[in-house]
């Protein structure tokens, strides 16, 4: 882990106090770039606030008055006369998992060294990005003009169930959203060069949050519609 | 494999040429910080009046005509939101956070600059956010600073239209900002250290910021969605905080949310912003006392030990601020249990700095002035939080004078005269200059006896049960008559506290303009910070070479050493008796 530990100091204690010296080393607690350590705190924050958004979400749809709505009814489509729980949402959880796979794949090929097919990587999981967050655009219109859901109000139930969904899959598009834009400013700035010569852990930094976006979505299609 | 931050990249460390990137658009740690800083005082002096104005109305009622009850409630929240969210916490950690953690790990700046710079405008534009709303229709919110909904959001609470918009939407604002600083602090912290800088040879105060910084990355989350969540009620009609509601004889349309929520999220953050302003104070103050009092501090790894568990018991405290909330009582022995527990880290540390000053060779210098008085104020405040973290003492007492004593002795006064004694102590550092020694005393004897003179009796008003947040008693029976003559003694004492407050400003002007050059290192510190290349130090901190840390930075006295202090980049000697710190 240390790199310069100093002549003076020991660094062989066992047990616990063993453990705590390594952690406290100098220089570097972890070894890894300071971006990328940043960007896993900033995920741990981002947590934070996606746990608070559920937990917000079961306390509400518990004090809530009016019966909740069936939600694999409400996210249900139509399609050639048959009728299909959940088509959409899987189809949207399906392609975001797979754009997780892409992002791993391009992260493979930057340290690799093919910069060429790492940028098509990256774009290829932006575009998959961009394609979820175009099926919840189409998902939320016909929650509103077929349905008739609002945020403040829901004529299948209680008015908690629209305001949750709108608030919790909006905040999470949002980061979709900031990850496609993200991952495309990568792509391009991989691709004209600026990074050569000092490393291209940009590319797994951004699959980080990459990755995460998509954890998430699990957790909500789990809790949102799912249960 | 070494990782190199980007400020230690020589050819990314550009050296700012113009005015302008030179002092606005900085991108260097020591600007950001005296931006921050200077910022935070500025809104922390606007706070200040508000609360002249809430005395002059406690103390005189009837006499100030510009003061109706409306007004009156608006102070109080202003008063309390900027105190703790816009002064302390971005002072301690905007402030002083990005002044010390680069200088005192070896760092030549955070390891992100240029987002470090975005954090100070992102946090002035809350500034400006929260201001305006002093200027909008209906004027700000008068909701308390802890924005309890239903209240907060329906007509009868001032503010209720556009005030708490701009409150809300300013907090989530700060919150962006406090994250981006944030992020810099904790990864400076952990990746950024210079050779030798080994986690238990970091000054306390790095600690004491860096275990705050991550508090407020976990805490703050809380409050973000909770603002958004009730912004969402506010303009959308959505129902997440509110049930079912008839005001002014109205139904509203509000049905089915849960107000408890609110608190629960709203103290799941504000139970770790108590440490979050506590526990860079506790840092800073250790370190004062150390280089003051010319010894080691005592129990170095106690101290680190008690911060981080500090922090840690801080989130499972949280729902000590609502046993009369109607919680389950099961959950109130729960909270008073872990409560009463944080007592234990913080009593270790109180004892472990009046065992710094045990025959140490105290030097009552204004700084160390400061450190003392905080090491009263805060027993005395911390010593009030068991009252009132036990349930039963607290249902009687909740909502009192009392109540508001202990919480201004401990987070309000404590972190203040630590941020004061900061401020001495780094002035000749961060300007080269030093201050006027005797006014700074004044400074002093004011401030700390003034604010006895304040808190003192107001633990008794709470006994007596005089109400918080009330515009005027009227006539209550249970209250006597003396009270009001006790209230008008507190706001005098308070005035003259408000007014002593300009000799501090007095002072710093004066030295700015005309003070005399200051030694490089006038205390005599060992830690990192006083060992750079130039006095102030300049962009990049350390001249060529970075330093190499040998040894902890509480080497004072040290048996044999040829001074009273060694700086923390001396090589360790032969025959020097350390045990490996």
């Amino acid at each position: 882990m240390s790199i310069e530990t100093d002549k003076n100091a020991t660094y062989t204690e066992p047990g616990v106090a063993g453990v705590v010296s390594d952690w406290a080393a100098d220089k570097q607690a972890f070894d890894m770039p300071w971006g990328k350590l940043m960007m896993w705190i900033f995920l741990l924050s981002d947590t934070f606030i996606f746990s608070v958004f559920l937990t917000s979400y079961m306390t509400v749809r518990i004090s809530a008055t009016d019966a909740w709505p069936n939600a694999s009814e409400v996210f249900a489509l139509e399609i050639a006369g048959v009728h299909l729980p959940l088509l959409l949402i899987a189809i949207m959880t399906f392609i975001l998992i797979t754009s997780s796979g892409t992002m791993a794949m391009a992260v493979n090929c930057a340290y690799r060294g093919d910069k060429k097919k790492a940028v098509t990587f990256i774009v290829l999981t932006a575009l998959f990005g961009a394609s979820f967050v175009g099926m919840q655009a189409f998902e939320w219109t016909k929650l509103i003009t077929e349905e008739g859901i609002r945020p403040w109000g829901n004529p299948l139930g209680a008015a908690q169930f629209g305001s949750s969904f709108f608030m919790i899959t909006g905040f999470h598009g949002l980061h979709v959203t900031g990850g496609v834009i993200y991952l495309l400013w990568v792509a391009r700035r991989v691709s004209t060069g600026y990074y050569d010569g000092k490393g291209l852990e940009i590319v797994e930094i951004a699959g980080l949050y990459w990755h995460f976006v998509d954890l998430v979505w699990v957790f909500i299609f789990a809790f949102f519609y799912l249960w | 494999m070494q990782h190199v931050a980007l400020a230690d990249r020589p050819d990314e460390l550009h050296d700012p040429q113009t005015f302008i990137t030179k002092y606005v658009w900085s991108q260097d740690h020591k600007v950001i910080a005296i931006q921050y800083g200077s910022t935070a005082i500025f809104v922390g002096l606007i706070a200040l009046v508000l609360s002249g104005l809430m005395r002059l109305q406690l103390g005189f009622p009837d006499t100030f005509d510009f003061i109706d009850p409306n007004s009156y409630l608006q102070f109080v929240t202003m008063h309390g939101m900027i105190m703790v969210i816009y002064l302390l916490t971005a002072l301690l950690l905007g402030g002083f956070g990005n002044y010390l953690i680069p200088l005192m790990c070896g760092a030549r700046d955070m390891v992100f600059p240029f987002m470090n710079m975005l954090s100070y405008w992102v946090y002035l534009l809350s500034v400006i956010i929260l201001l305006a709303s002093f200027f909008v229709p209906g004027g700000p919110t008068g909701a308390g600073w802890t924005l309890y909904p239903p209240q907060a959001i329906l007509d009868g609470t001032p503010g209720y239209d556009w005030g708490i918009i701009l409150m809300l939407v300013s907090l989530a604002v700060f919150i962006v900002a406090f994250t981006m600083g944030g992020l810099n602090y904790v990864t400076t912290v952990l990746q950024a250290r210079t050779h030798g800088m080994t986690l238990m040879r970091m000054p306390l105060s790095v600690w004491g910021i860096f275990v705050a910084t991550i508090l407020g990355i976990l805490a703050f989350p809380a409050l973000l969605v909770s603002a958004i969540m009730m912004l969402l009620d506010k303009t959308l009609h959505t129902s997440f905080f509110m049930p079912a509601v008839v005001s002014l004889g109205e139904n509203l349309s509000y049905e089915g949310g849960s107000p408890i929520l609110f608190q629960h999220l709203f103290w799941f953050f504000g139970h770790p912003e108590v440490y979050i302003v506590a526990l860079p104070a506790f840092g800073m103050v250790s370190d004062v006392l150390s280089v003051h009092a010319r010894k080691n501090i005592f129990g170095y790894r106690m101290m680190v030990w008690a911060i981080v568990i500090i922090g840690a018991l801080s989130f499972v405290v949280w729902a000590h601020h609502m046993y009369v909330s109607g919680m389950h009582p099961a959950f109130g022995f729960f909270f008073a249990t872990t409560t009463l527990i944080i007592a234990v880290p913080t009593a270790i540390k109180v004892y472990n700095w009046v065992l710094t000053l045990w025959r140490g060779n105290i030097h009552l210098t204004v700084p160390m002035l400061f450190a003392i008085g905080f090491i009263f104020t805060f027993t005395h405040g911390g010593l009030t939080g068991l009252f009132l973290g036990n349930v039963t003492i607290d249902l009687p007492l909740s909502d009192t004078y009392f109540v508001v004593a202990h919480f201004h002795m401990v987070m309000g006064v404590s972190p203040i005269m630590v941020l004061f004694a900061a401020i001495y102590h780094w002035f000749p550092l961060m300007t080269g200059k030093m201050f006027d020694e005797r006014l700074g005393k004044w400074h002093f004897w004011c401030t700390f006896l003034g604010t006895y003179a304040i808190y003192l009796p107001m633990h008794y008003l709470g006994f007596l049960g005089v109400p918080r947040r009330y515009f005027a008693m009227g006539t209550t029976d249970f209250i006597p008559e003396s009270a009001q003559s006790l209230n008008a003694g507190i706001t005098v004492a308070a005035l003259l506290v408000g007014l002593s407050q300009l000799i501090f400003l007095y002072n710093i002007f004066k030295t700015l303009r005309s003070g005399e050059k200051s030694p490089r290192n006038p205390w005599g510190a060992a830690s990192l910070e006083w060992q750079t290349a130039d006095v102030p130090p300049h962009h990049g901190n350390w001249g060529k070479e970075l330093p190499q840390v040998h040894r902890w930075a509480y080497d004072y006295s040290v048996p044999g050493a040829a001074e009273d202090f060694i700086p923390q980049n001396h090589p360790v000697t032969e025959d020097e008796q350390t045990e490996g710190h």
